[in-house]
């Protein structure tokens, strides 16, 4: 008997799996190469801004810094109100959809909040310009005239109700949506046998959604806020609408003069842009793009930070 | 701390469905009882009436009336919430809260009573508690690691640390091994010996030689066929079931004739 060596035996090629493989290396490759495409555009265009001369710049601001500054104090201050506001009411929301509604009533609520997410955001600048501001314009006063000691709501007061605080309104109200819709999902994922470990001890409906419910959720909800965070530092239309915009870094919430948005200050600007100042906007926009991946990187370095008891081992 | 569980005429439904009917049964202090029963006799069904747990299923609800020492948890004004401090729960699948440590698994049931407690005292209560589940030893080094990463019997007995943390009257357990393997089925059986002499324990096993081995009374539901009510077949000292029943399905069931 002769030993002949056996050919090693080959994973038959199944075309079925090579064009799924192939499909999915080809969809994730396209994703680094557009975000690498996006990148490179805005590294490049931005390198002018930053030397710019004082004559790409009106109102006597002398650099690229002192221009920008304002501008992303303004996108992070309104989108943190807009946040502030949002996150509580989103998870209120999504626990009543999830855990205290009868299930025809949160069915249908659940459609409502996924319809108000369908609403574009020009339509959410027309309402805050015609209603919300003329509505709320009363409510700043009385706030200045009662706590104007307290900084936030210095005087005098805006006499139009066009403020930074009503366009985090106008923010919270857009992102709102999308974050009940995540967080309702997370919470409804809560395993049973958590909850029922919960109630057994004896704890109340609300004991038990702070023992089982919220911490199992806190990486969704987390989540949640940072998707909607995002969403309101890049939203443009609504704030290029409400908002007269000044170049003043202000925590004064009711006053006329606010700083305005990166975003909104782009749209604004863009048309009549030209030479150097589209690079002036365009570095705009590169800061904007550090932001949104800064906050994405503390979400992420939070999330991860307890990992251990996220629940997913 | 132990007390007398007296069930008069119960009957357990899920909306119009009746699932167990007109059980009359009476538990003894300090004593092991065990539900056994095939598969849908609903002998879980009714360990959760004991403690209003089935009231967690929507359209869950009950007819007669349980009492623990002559107080009847479904009187007018009883707060299911406060039966289940009385009477503590440990489930099929060991169910610790992930997000938790296993100090403050142990902790979870007793904050939800006093939210203020000395360093001290929890640290003993910990201690006292993770010792009464036999636990202590394995975990007493870690006990600011997160619960899940026990492996399946000492989370188990993690469960029943926090149970007992509260001084419960009675605790209830729905079959407490079936998701354990032989080993951790011993320690948590040796367990329940041990627990016998402060609480009355009531306990559901698919295992028979568990419920000869544990218990000192046991309960054998059936049921006719899918869609009828479980009933209770027969209730008595767990020798006498196992030994000489004396129901026919009774023998049929224990020897092994079907189930």
């Amino acid at each position: 008997m002769t030993t002949a060596v056996a050919p090693p035996i080959k994973a038959k090629q199944r075309p079925g799996d090579r064009i799924f493989s192939t499909a999915t290396v080809v969809a994730g490759s396209l994703i680094l190469v557009v975000l690498a495409a996006v990148a490179i555009f805005l590294v490049a265009q931005s390198l002018p801004a930053f030397t710019a001369d004082e004559s790409a710049f009106k109102g006597g601001i002398t650099n690229f810094w002192d221009y920008v500054w304002p501008l992303a104090f303004g996108t992070v201050w309104a989108a943190a109100l807009a946040l502030l506001m949002a996150v509580p009411v989103a998870i209120g929301i999504a626990l009543f959809i999830s855990h205290y509604a009868p299930r025809k009533l949160a069915q249908s609520l659940g459609y409502v909040v996924d319809l108000l997410a369908a609403v574009p955001s020009v339509v959410f600048g027309l309402w805050g310009i015609t209603v919300l501001a003329p509505a709320l314009q009363p409510l700043y006063s009385q706030l200045v005239e009662w706590f104007g000691w307290f900084p936030l709501f210095a005087g005098p007061v805006s006499g139009t109700g066009r403020t930074i605080l009503t366009v985090a309104v106008v923010l919270a109200v857009m992102i709102l949506p999308i974050m009940t819709a995540l967080c309702r999902e997370v919470f409804l994922q809560t395993p049973r046998l958590h909850e029922e470990a919960a109630l057994a001890l004896g704890a109340t409906r609300w004991e038990m959604i702070t023992m089982a419910v919220l911490p199992f959720g806190r990486p969704g909800i987390i989540s949640a806020a940072m998707l909607g965070l995002g969403r309101a530092l890049g939203e443009t239309m609504a704030v290029a609408m409400v908002l007269s915009p000044a170049s003043v870094i202000s925590f004064a919430l009711l006053q006329s003069q606010n700083p305005s948005t990166i975003a909104a200050n782009i749209a604004l600007n863009f048309p009549e842009a030209h030479g150097v100042g589209v690079n002036v906007l365009i570095a705009t926009g590169l800061i904007l793009f550090l932001i949104t991946l800064a906050v994405n990187m503390v979400a992420r370095f939070v999330i991860n930070r307890r990992k251990a008891f996220s629940g997913a081992n | 701390m132990s007390k007398r569980i007296e069930v008069n005429d119960l009957n357990v439904y899920y909306s119009k469905f009746l699932a167990v009917e007109d059980v009359t049964l009476t538990i003894e202090p300090r004593t092991v009882t065990a539900f056994i029963g095939p598969s849908g006799c609903g002998k879980s069904t009714f360990l959760r009436t004991l403690n209003r747990m089935h009231e967690v299923i929507p359209g869950a609800r009950v007819e007669g009336e349980v009492l623990i020492d002559g107080n009847n948890l479904y009187g007018p004004g009883v707060d299911p919430v406060l039966v289940r401090r009385q009477v503590g729960m440990v489930f099929q699948r060991p169910n610790p809260f992930p997000t938790m440590s296993i100090g403050d698994n142990v902790l979870a049931g007793v904050k939800l009573n006093n939210t203020r407690m000395s360093k001290s005292d929890s640290d003993d209560l910990i201690e006292r508690s993770l010792r009464g589940a036999n636990l202590w030893n394995e975990v007493k080094d870690r006990l600011n690691q997160p619960g899940s990463g026990l492996s399946g019997g000492q989370q188990q007995r993690l469960c029943i640390a926090r149970a007992i943390a509260v001084q419960p009257d009675v605790l209830l357990m729905d079959e407490p091994c079936s998701a354990l393997d032989p080993i951790s089925t011993l320690a948590i059986e040796d367990l329940i010996e041990e627990l016998k002499n402060e609480y009355t324990i009531v306990i559901v096993t698919h295992n028979m030689q568990q419920a000869s081995r544990v218990s000192d009374r046991t309960a054998f539901f059936n049921i006719a066929g899918t869609g009828k009510p479980g009933k209770l077949i027969e209730y008595n000292d767990t020798t006498t079931i196992f030994s000489n029943p004396s129901v026919q399905a009774t023998e049929d069931y224990v020897s092994g004739r079907f189930g």
